[in-house]
């Protein structure tokens, strides 16, 4: 990595408070070349996530710190049917205080005011966040772009990126057409991201590549790095709602994307796994794979987020078995 | 370090692996062994010890008795004594043990793998997740093997008594890769392990007695290399089965020349890496991790030769150095590292003479800033580059992290340098073109080739080298058959010699000939003259000479060697081509019929209907390897992965064969047929009394569509010429058939570059037997498996 992301500053900050002093992705030009010769093999991939378990061991304090810098990472996410304003507002409040005081005093962590990193929330219900987390610096994500199948017509997309940021969103999740992919229309692809990036204005824009539909590794690396050239400020495993979820090797195959782009054009780009990362060894595992892939830098939350509903709970758990040395349970802590 | 400092730092903290259980059972033992013989731990004789170190940090372990010949001859006896009950309670009842053993080891896995970790100063991670999994897995094959030992291998027999030693890079594992096998086919064993890391070995001998191994079955003597030796002279032993270096190798290969033993050896190496340019190349960088710094790469088959496509070098070093940035070394014990110890000071100043060596050659040395521990032996992670072939470093095996790097242009360039070695362990090969990686695999001199993937290994899979890594595989069916014998070759009895030469009558000494026919050596496919143009008479019983033959001398065999060599392009040649060409021989044989039952009557004196019977028999024998030719396949394995392994059998390369005396005709077709059906080229040496029979058989390879130099006879004193076969460093294998003295000559002089050889040690063939002189006892000696790891997944 160059010596500026090395050797830029690392955090004690909560996520709004975070001096981001990171360039936003330029994007460049649709290199073709860079695409084509990109290769990803499964097996090869799998081996290097399964050992990398073994290889790094995350205990004790060391764990509990990690944990901490996990919750300020997660974008807590409710993008369900049957979301309400007062439902939103509840998450709100959990990612104001995601962890009970007395465990924060306890850990010694009192003053390193820890929110999670964003809410996340359908576009219908971005003024409410907004509204719920004024005073902090909590972003508000929206996902978009016909979230989550992302089929709707391409105007109508844009228009619904408009409205989120005028709603008050600084973060989008768009969606990409997983049909450019599986056809290999880079072309498509890149005009479609970059238009949503143009969209987006100064809110930061995620994609999510649906790494499930895409289905081979090989598509997912391609596909990270068009989305990567058209200016994504971040890529996203999935929207949750695809039938597989973020996994170790997908994020592998990404995370080697963003160094290869960073490689050639300077650039930085954030990662986000979402869905199915629900207990705190899986987020830790994670880290792990960001610290030893991309570098420390990588493991703040404007570089990492974690797309996740129900892992904060566990992470609290693991949190207050670490204080009391006794096994924690859900009802002790409060629901997003 | 606080939860809000890690919070900040996201540093890893201290990870470390409890010891406790392991102290505690050293403890138990007042960290004091003594050998482990028919069931039972020996007391420690005075000033008998060796010290067993924590490699990480030099603190003494335990006390370790060294074995004395008395010591050995003790185990041999035990293991004598209880094998012929081993053998007879029958393959299900010892898959039984085999299965008890196997869950052991999964009930003490950790209790192994700290102890492991310990001794040996490798990571836990590995031992933990690499090593004893794979250790249950072996005696859970075995298992298997022993099961079916009564239906699949009914013709075979267990060898006897065992001697093992082993290695101290995998202490355990290599204990499971020799002893499951062993054990499972009905043979006990004395096993001498590595004097730097016997304790899991004396943990392993405890616990399975403990699990219900009979007594003596598993005997474990410990000490250094003399006590080893004192092993692979003892009698009472049938076999040795040895991994280490090539130089000990070798003194093994001599020192049990012409005994009968059989004899496995897994030696060093210096295998290539290969990456061509359309690789995936992050995971490629990975493999580059996992071959040479897996087991601070004290590993025989660690990938170690990095050669790199010239248009993606520069990037690819580029990436492995930022790569190496992010390696973590420390105590065996932690579990957030990639590396542990060097296993002693005297390795660490090898490995550190060689890089230091290498540099003074002109190569650039990379090793990242990264923190080792102060004491103990730790070496930090290498890269070399700017590496050519004529460096020590591009040759010499390090055995220890240490990469040296290459380029190259084009596939035929890789290849080249890949086999640029007098070694032949494994290969790995990173291409996402299928085509171009199989098309390589099959050209590395190797016998475990990985594509796109690395140190990858299975109780299923053989395992083994070519060349100088030594011969014979531990793994899968083709491992198997290294504890095994033969019945109808065990009950061979020693020959009886032919009756004296007759003295020549001299004042009636020539058979009148029509014509004078000049018998010439056959070599390239053409009719030479002998390079010293001296002949040698062939005597009929009555005492008359019938003919000459050319009397081949040290040239000869040098020029037969170069042809053959030359025609290796017959392995290459399709199965159903080398069937035609052999089926071919035996409908010219049969054509000529008479004149060659003529020519045996008159050499042999043999009754007109005996000699008929063998010139049949003779045809008979290349339809058979003609029908063989096209047959003899290898096997798909399939390992605990997404992906197969196929064990493909290739030929061994050049064959020299030494032929009997007795069956002159028949024993020569025996021979030379089955190594020609596989593929390999031949310089035979015929009966020397009879050498006739061979000169008229050229005429009948030429007739044949014998491709020139596939199959050369160099007539002479087989003696003399056997030894300059044995001695050629080009000559992969050798067949003796010349009786006992010739036999062990062979074997002793086949250390130059560890050829492999298969020998009659005196033993009579009954050529006409087929259970015993031909079909798959010989095809396997004409062959050597390589086993190509593909896994895959899009």
């Amino acid at each position: 990595m160059s010596d500026t992301i090395a050797k830029a500053e690392t955090g004690t900050q909560a996520p709004g408070h975070h001096t981001n002093t990171l360039a936003r992705n330029a994007g460049c030009a649709l290199e073709l070349d860079w695409v084509n010769e990109i290769q990803a093999n499964r097996s090869a991939v799998e081996r290097r996530c399964a050992s990398l378990g073994g290889r790094r061991s995350v205990k004790k304090d060391a764990q509990a710190g990690w944990l901490l810098k996990a919750i300020t990472c997660i974008d807590l996410t409710t993008l369900n049917g049957d979301d309400t304003a007062a439902r939103v507002r509840r998450l709100c409040a959990k990612a104001r205080q995601p962890v009970r005081q007395d465990l924060l005093d306890a850990l010694g962590v009192a003053d390193r005011r820890i929110t999670t990193g964003a809410v996340c929330v359908y576009h219908r219900f971005v003024r409410d966040a907004v509204e719920a987390l004024d005073g902090t610096f909590i972003p508000v994500a929206a996902v978009s772009t016909g979230f989550p199948a992302g089929l709707s017509p391409h105007d109508t997309k844009l228009r619904e990126i408009e409205a989120s940021v005028a709603d008050g969103a600084s973060e989008i999740d768009i969606v990409v057409t997983r049909e450019h992919v599986l056809t290999g229309n880079w072309q498509a692809l890149y005009e479609e991201m970059r238009d949503f990036r143009a969209a987006c204005g100064d809110a930061h824009v995620k994609a999510i590549l649906a790494t499930g539909d895409l289905r081979t590794l090989r598509n997912v690396a391609r596909a990270s790095m068009v989305c990567m050239m058209a200016g994504a400020d971040f890529i996203k495993t999935s929207t949750g709602k695809e039938t597989a979820n973020a996994t170790l090797p997908v994020s592998l195959v990404m995370l080697r994307m963003i160094r290869l782009y960073h490689e050639r054009t300077g650039h930085i780009v954030g990662f986000k796994p979402a869905g199915g990362i629900s207990v705190a060894k899986d987020v830790l595992a994670y880290q792990v794979l960001m610290k030893e892939e991309l570098g420390r830098r990588w493991l703040e939350p404007d570089l990492l987020r974690f797309g996740a509903s129900s892992l904060l709970s566990d992470i609290e758990r693991q949190l207050e078995h670490h204080i009391t040395g006794r096994y924690s349970a859900y009802n002790r802590h409060a629901m997003a | 370090m606080s939860v809000a400092t890690f919070f900040d730092s996201l540093e890893y903290g201290p990870a470390p692996e409890a010891d406790g259980n392991v102290r505690e059972w050293l403890a138990s033992h007042n960290n004091q062994f003594g050998h482990f013989i028919n069931g039972q731990f020996h007391s420690v004789k005075d000033g008998q010890t060796l010290e067993s170190r924590e490699p990480a940090n030099g603190q003494l372990l335990a006390t370790i008795a060294q074995g004395s010949s008395e010591d050995l001859d003790s185990a041999v006896k035990a293991a004598a004594r209880a094998q012929s009950a081993w053998a007879a309670m029958g393959g299900k009842a010892r898959a039984r043990n085999l299965y008890a053993l196997s869950r052991m080891v999964q009930r003490h896995g950790r209790l192994f793998a700290v102890l492991e970790a310990l001794d040996n100063g490798k990571p836990i991670r590995e031992t933990r997740d690499l090593d004893i999994p794979l250790v249950a897995r072996h005696f859970y094959h075995h298992a298997g093997w022993a099961e079916l030992q009564d239906s699949e291998l009914a013709d075979y027999q267990p060898v006897g008594v065992v001697g093992q030693i082993i290695p101290w890079n995998f202490p355990l594992l290599m204990l499971s890769w020799k002893v499951a096998p062993a054990l499972a086919l009905g043979n006990t064993v004395v096993l001498k392990p590595a004097e730097a890391t016997s304790l899991t070995a004396l943990l392993f001998a405890e616990l399975a007695s403990r699990a219900g191994l009979p007594a003596g079955v598993l005997n474990v003597v410990t000490g250094d290399g003399s006590t080893g030796a004192a092993l692979v002279k003892h009698e009472g032993v049938g076999k040795i089965a040895f991994t280490g270096s090539t130089d000990v190798g070798r003194i093994i290969r001599a020192e049990t020349a012409g005994s009968g033993k059989s004899l496995t050896l897994e030696l060093g190496g210096k295998s290539p890496f290969i990456v061509f340019d359309d690789a995936d190349i992050e995971s490629a960088v990975e493999g580059v991790v996992d071959a040479i710094w897996f087991n601070q790469g004290q590993v025989c088959c660690a990938g170690s030769r990095l050669l790199v496509q010239e248009s993606i070098h520069d990037r690819f070093i580029a990436r492995l150095k930022q790569r190496m940035d992010t390696l973590r070394v420390g105590h065996p014990l932690d579990k957030a590292i990639d590396m542990g110890a060097i296993i002693d000071q005297g390795q660490l100043d090898r490995i550190t003479q060689l890089v230091n060596k290498g540099i003074e050659e002109g190569a650039q040395a990379y090793a990242p800033a990264i923190e080792c521990p102060d004491n103990g032996c730790f070496y930090p992670p290498t890269l070399l580059t700017g590496v050519e072939p004529a460096m020590s470093v591009a040759t010499e095996e390090i055995f220890g992290p240490v990469m040296a790097a290459m380029s190259f242009r084009t596939p035929d360039d890789a290849i080249a340098l890949a086999n640029n070695t007098r070694y032949g362990l494994a290969a790995s090969i990173w291409s996402e073109n299928i085509s171009l990686a199989l098309d390589i695999a099959p050209q590395v001199k190797a016998g475990v080739v990985w594509i796109n993937a690395t140190n990858l290994f299975d109780a299923a899979v053989g395992f083994g080298g070519y060349r100088e890594s030594g011969f014979g595989r531990e793994g899968g069916l083709e491992g198997a058959y290294e504890y095994l014998k033969l019945k109808s070759w065990a009950a061979r009895k020693p020959g009886k010699p032919l009756p004296p030469v007759p003295v020549v009558n001299a004042t009636d000494s020539f058979e009148p000939m029509m014509v004078d026919r000049t018998a010439k050596l056959y070599v390239g496919g053409k009719q030479v003259r002998p390079d010293g143009n001296y002949s040698l008479p062939v005597i009929s019983p009555k005492g008359k000479v019938i003919g000459e033959v050319g009397e081949g001398n040290r040239k000869d065999i040098r020029n037969a060697v170069q042809a053959a060599r030359k025609a290796t392009g017959w392995g290459a040649a399709s199965t159903h081509n080398r069937a035609q060409i052999l089926y071919y021989l035996g409908e010219n044989l049969s054509a000529r019929a008479a004149e060659f039952t003529a020519r045996l009557v008159a050499m042999t004196g043999a009754k007109k209907t005996e000699a008929e019977k063998e010139v049949e028999a003779s045809i008979d024998r290349l339809f058979t390897y003609a029908a063989w030719a096209d047959k003899f396949d290898g096997a798909v394995h399939s390992p605990p992965l997404r992906g197969v392994a196929l064990a493909m059998n290739e030929p061994i390369g050049v064959a020299g064969v030494i032929c009997p005396d007795d069956a002159p005709l028949l024993g020569f077709v025996s021979l030379v047929a089955p190594l020609m059906a596989m593929g390999n080229c031949v310089v035979a040496v015929p009966s020397e009394r009879f050498g006739l029979i061979a000169t008229d058989f050229y005429q009948i390879l030429e007739t044949s569509d014998v491709p020139g130099g596939v199959l050369n006879i160099v007539t002479g004193r087989s003696k003399e010429l056997a030894k300059t076969i044995a001695d050629h460093d080009d000559v992969d294998v050798v067949w003796s058939f010349g009786g006992s003295d010739i036999s062990a000559m062979v074997e002793e002089l086949s250390v130059g570059n560890m050829k492999r050889t298969f020998v009659d040690n005196g033993k009579a063939t009954n050529w006409y037997d087929g259970s015993v002189a031909e079909g798959r006892h010989f095809l396997r000696n004409a062959v050597q498996v390589k086993n190509i790891w593909i896994p895959y997944g899009e």
